[in-house]
C-alpha cells in the first residue's frame, strides 16, 4: 500500500513538473500556432539564474527566504528571456508559422550551445533548501519534499493561471484568441500583445518548472531542458493544444503511467508506454483531450 | 486543429528561367552535365594529394579528411531525402532520425551481434527500415501539421529510449556498439581503405539524388508538390493525399536507413547520438540552410553543415580563438551556437538558402558587368 502511495506521490511530482512546462507550451501553441522548441531554453535559463543568485546576488540564499529570492530571480529571468525572444524573434515572423518554429529551433540549439559554453557540459550541485532534501510520512509511505514542493507549486500555478484566463480582460482575449485568432483580430483587439503576455507566463512557468526541478534532481545541466520538453509536448498534445486544464489532466495521466509502469515494470518500459498512450489518444482524438478551446 | 502551410517557406523564389536569361550562352549547352563533372571530380577527389591548411587537417587523400568527407556526403544526400518530405511534400516530421538509427543500429547489431555478412546485414536492415517507416507512417499520418511533427517524434524518442536502455544487451546503451569488422569485406577494413568508404558514401548520395529528382520530376513528384501548396486540391482533384503522403514517407524514410547502414560503415559503429531529435533538427537545418525544395540546396546545406559542425570544433579550440577574451572564445568553441545563429540569422534574410543565393546576387552581378 505504501509502495503504491509513493509511486503515485512521485508520479504527480513528475506530472507537475511536466504540467508547469506544458502549460505555457500550449498556451503559445494554441494562440500563436508556434511549436516553440526554445521552451526548454526558457527552462535551463530559469534553473541556471536560481542557481547563479543563490552563489551570488546579495540576500539571495540556499535556505529559507534567501531561496525564494533566488528562485523568484529565476523566475524573473525566465519569463524576460521568453518576453524577449517574442520580441525580437518571433514577431518579426507573424503569420509565417513554418519560420516561426524554425527559428526556436535554432534558438534551442544556439542557446543551449551558450549554457554549455559559460558553465560546462557537466552536471553541477544544485543549491537547494535542506528540508527539500527531508522525506516526509504520508500514510506510511516516505515521500521526498521535493517532489512535494513540486506538487503545490503547480497546483498554484494552475489555479493561478486559471483565475488569470477567467477573470481578466486579458485572460478573456487570451481565451478567445485561442479559439478563433482571426477573429480577434478582426475586432481590432491586438493580439500580439497577448503574445507577449503568453510568452512571458510560459517563459515564467517554464523557469519555474526549471529551478524546482533541479532542486527535485540535485542538480543543473544544460540538456535538462530538452529531455523535458519532449514529455511536455506529449502532454500537450494529449490534452489538446491551448488548453490549460487539458494539460493538467494528460500531465497526471503520463506522469503516473510512466512512474508507475517503470516501477512494475522495466525501467524505461514506461516511457514507451507514454508514447504508446500518445498514439491510442491521437487515433481515437486527434484534436486531443480538451480539443482545441480553452476550457478556463 | 493547425494546418501547417510550408509554401511560404518551400516554395522557391520566382526566378526567371535558365533559358531565358541572357549571358550564359556559352556554357549553356554544359549545364545538363554539370551534375556528373560534379560527381566525376568528387570521384577522382582522393588521388589528389594537394594540401588545403585551415580546410582540412592533412591532404586531401589522407584517411582523416576522406572520412570527414564520406560523413560529409553522406548527411548531403540525408538531407536530399529529407528533403522529399519538408521541402518537396510541406510534411514537418520531426522522427527522421528513427529511421537513419534503424539503418546504423540495424547493421551493427546483424552484423556484430547476429555475425551476419554484410550484404545480408545491409539488405534486412534497408527493407525492415522501410516496412518500419511504412507502418509508423501509417499511423502518423492520420494527423496533419503540427501534430504529425510531434507523433513522428515521439515515436522516434521510443527509438532513442530503446537504444539507450538496452533492452537485451543489444545495443550497448550509452556506449554504442562497435562495429565488428572480422566478418565484413577486407575493402571496407582499416585505415588505408577509407576511400572505398568514400566512394561508397559518394555512391549513396548519388543514388539519393538520382531517386529524389526522379520522383519530384516524375507525375508522383507534381502531386507531392500539390500536397505541400494546397492538400484540398489534390483532395478534390480525386487523388488520396494520404497515399501520396505514405508513398514520399515510406521513400524519403528507406533513403534514410541506407544512409544509416553507409554511416555505420564509415564511423565503424553505432552510438546513441544518431537516435537523437537533434539529429532531426540538423537535418532541417541544413535543408533549411540550403534551400528547401531546390535541386542542389539540400545536398549542399548537409554537406556544409557537417563540414563546419566538424571543423567548428577544431576552429574553436584553435590558438586564434583562445585568445579571443572569454565571452567571445567560450561560445565560439561550441559549433551548434554558431550553426544555431547562422541558422537563425538565414531564416530572416535567405528564406530561400543557399540556392537562392544566385538569384540574390544576380542584380548585384549585372550592375557590376555593365560598368
Amino acid at each position: 500500500m505504501s509502495t503504491v502511495i509513493l509511486l503515485t506521490l512521485t508520479g504527480l511530482g513528475l506530472a507537475a513538473l511536466y504540467f508547469l512546462v506544458a502549460s505555457g507550451l500550449s498556451l503559445v501553441f494554441g494562440l500563436a500556432d508556434v511549436l516553440n522548441f526554445a521552451h526548454g531554453l526558457f527552462l535551463g535559463v530559469g534553473a541556471y539564474a536560481t542557481w547563479w543568485a543563490a552563489g551570488n546576488l546579495p540576500g539571495a540564499g540556499a535556505d529559507g527566504l534567501g531561496f525564494l529570492v533566488a528562485v523568484a530571480f529565476g523566475v524573473l529571468a525566465g519569463s524576460a528571456v521568453a518576453v524577449l525572444v517574442e520580441l525580437v524573434l518571433i514577431r518579426p515572423l507573424y503569420s509565417r508559422t513554418i519560420e516561426q518554429v524554425l527559428v526556436t529551433v535554432g534558438l534551442s540549439l544556439a542557446g543551449v550551445a551558450l549554457l554549455q559554453a559559460t558553465w560546462g557540459a557537466d552536471a553541477r550541485p544544485f543549491p537547494r533548501p535542506g528540508w527539500t532534501r527531508d522525506v516526509t510520512s504520508v500514510l506510511g509511505a516516505q515521500v521526498p519534499n521535493a517532489g512535494l514542493l513540486l506538487i503545490v507549486a503547480a497546483a498554484v500555478v494552475l489555479g493561478a493561471l486559471l483565475a488569470f484566463l477567467r477573470f481578466t480582460r486579458y485572460g478573456l482575449i487570451i481565451r478567445a484568441g485561442v479559439e478563433n485568432r482571426e477573429m480577434v483580430t478582426a475586432l481590432g483587439i491586438d493580439v500580439r500583445k497577448a503574445f507577449t503576455l503568453v510568452f512571458a507566463i510560459g517563459g515564467a512557468a517554464a523557469a519555474l518548472a526549471g529551478a524546482l526541478g533541479s532542486v527535485y534532481f540535485g542538480t543543473v545541466s544544460p540538456g535538462q531542458g530538452g529531455s523535458l520538453l519532449i514529455f511536455a509536448f506529449i502532454v500537450v498534445v494529449i490534452g489538446g493544444m491551448g488548453s490549460v486544464v487539458g494539460s493538467a489532466y494528460a500531465a497526471v495521466a503520463v506522469g503516473l503511467l510512466q512512474q508507475f509502469v517503470n516501477y512494475y515494470g522495466t525501467s524505461g518500459l514506461g516511457d514507451l508506454c507514454v508514447v504508446g498512450l500518445l498514439a491510442v489518444v491521437l487515433l481515437l482524438r486527434p484534436q486531443g483531450l480538451a480539443g482545441k478551446v480553452a476550457h478556463a | 486543429m493547425t494546418e501547417v502551410k510550408s509554401a511560404e517557406v518551400a516554395a522557391p523564389p520566382a526566378a526567371v528561367p535558365d533559358e531565358l536569361t541572357p549571358g550564359h550562352a556559352r556554357w549553356h549547352g554544359l549545364r545538363p552535365y554539370a551534375p556528373l563533372v560534379a560527381l566525376v571530380v568528387a570521384a577522382i577527389l582522393p588521388y589528389s594529394t594537394v594540401n588545403l591548411p585551415g580546410i582540412f587537417e592533412g591532404p586531401l587523400n589522407s584517411p582523416g579528411t576522406l572520412q570527414l568527407l564520406a560523413i560529409c556526403l553522406v548527411f548531403g544526400g540525408l538531407a536530399a531525402g529529407y528533403d522529399l518530405l519538408f521541402g518537396r511534400t510541406g510534411m514537418l516530421s520531426f522522427g527522421h532520425a528513427l529511421y537513419f538509427a534503424a539503418g546504423v543500429y540495424g547493421t551493427d547489431v546483424l552484423v556484430t551481434r547476429a555475425g551476419l555478412p554484410l550484404w545480408q546485414a545491409a539488405l534486412l536492415t534497408v527493407t525492415g527500415g522501410t516496412i518500419l517507416a511504412a507502418l509508423l507512417g501509417a499511423v502518423a499520418l492520420r494527423t496533419v501539421g503540427i501534430a504529425f511533427a510531434m507523433v513522428t517524434l515521439a515515436f522516434a524518442q521510443v527509438g532513442a529510449i530503446l537504444v539507450a536502455r538496452d533492452f537485451g544487451g543489444l545495443t550497448g546503451g550509452e556506449e554504442g556498439l562497435p562495429l565488428d569488422v572480422s566478418g565484413l569485406p577486407a575493402a571496407l577494413v582499416g585505415v588505408t581503405n577509407t576511400v572505398n568508404l568514400y566512394w561508397l558514401a559518394l555512391a549513396y548520395l548519388a543514388l539519393v539524388v538520382l531517386v529524389v529528382h526522379r520522383v519530384s520530376g516524375s507525375p508522383t513528384g507534381r502531386v507531392l508538390a500539390g500536397l505541400r501548396d494546397d492538400e484540398r486540391r489534390i483532395g478534390v482533384l480525386g487523388l488520396d493525399p494520404y497515399r501520396f503522403k505514405l508513398v514520399a514517407f515510406t521513400l524519403a524514410s528507406g533513403l534514410a536507413t541506407a544512409g544509416g547502414v553507409v554511416y555505420c560503415l564509415i564511423v565503424g559503429g553505432a552510438s546513441p547520438h544518431v537516435t537523437s531529435s537533434e539529429l532531426t533538427l540538423s537535418l532541417l537545418v541544413m535543408v533549411v540552410l540550403g534551400g528547401p525544395g531546390t535541386r542542389w540546396g539540400p545536398v549542399l546545406g548537409g554537406i556544409l553543415y557537417m563540414y563546419l559542425d566538424h571543423r567548428l570544433t577544431a576552429f574553436g579550440t584553435s590558438d586564434a580563438v583562445n585568445s579571443l577574451p572569454a565571452f567571445l572564445s567560450h561560445p565560439l568553441s561550441q559549433p551548434l551556437f554558431v550553426l544555431g545563429t547562422v541558422f537563425i540569422l538565414a531564416v530572416y534574410f535567405f528564406p530561400g538558402g543557399l540556392a537562392s543565393l544566385r538569384t540574390r546576387l544576380q542584380p548585384v552581378l549585372t550592375s557590376l558587368r555593365r560598368r
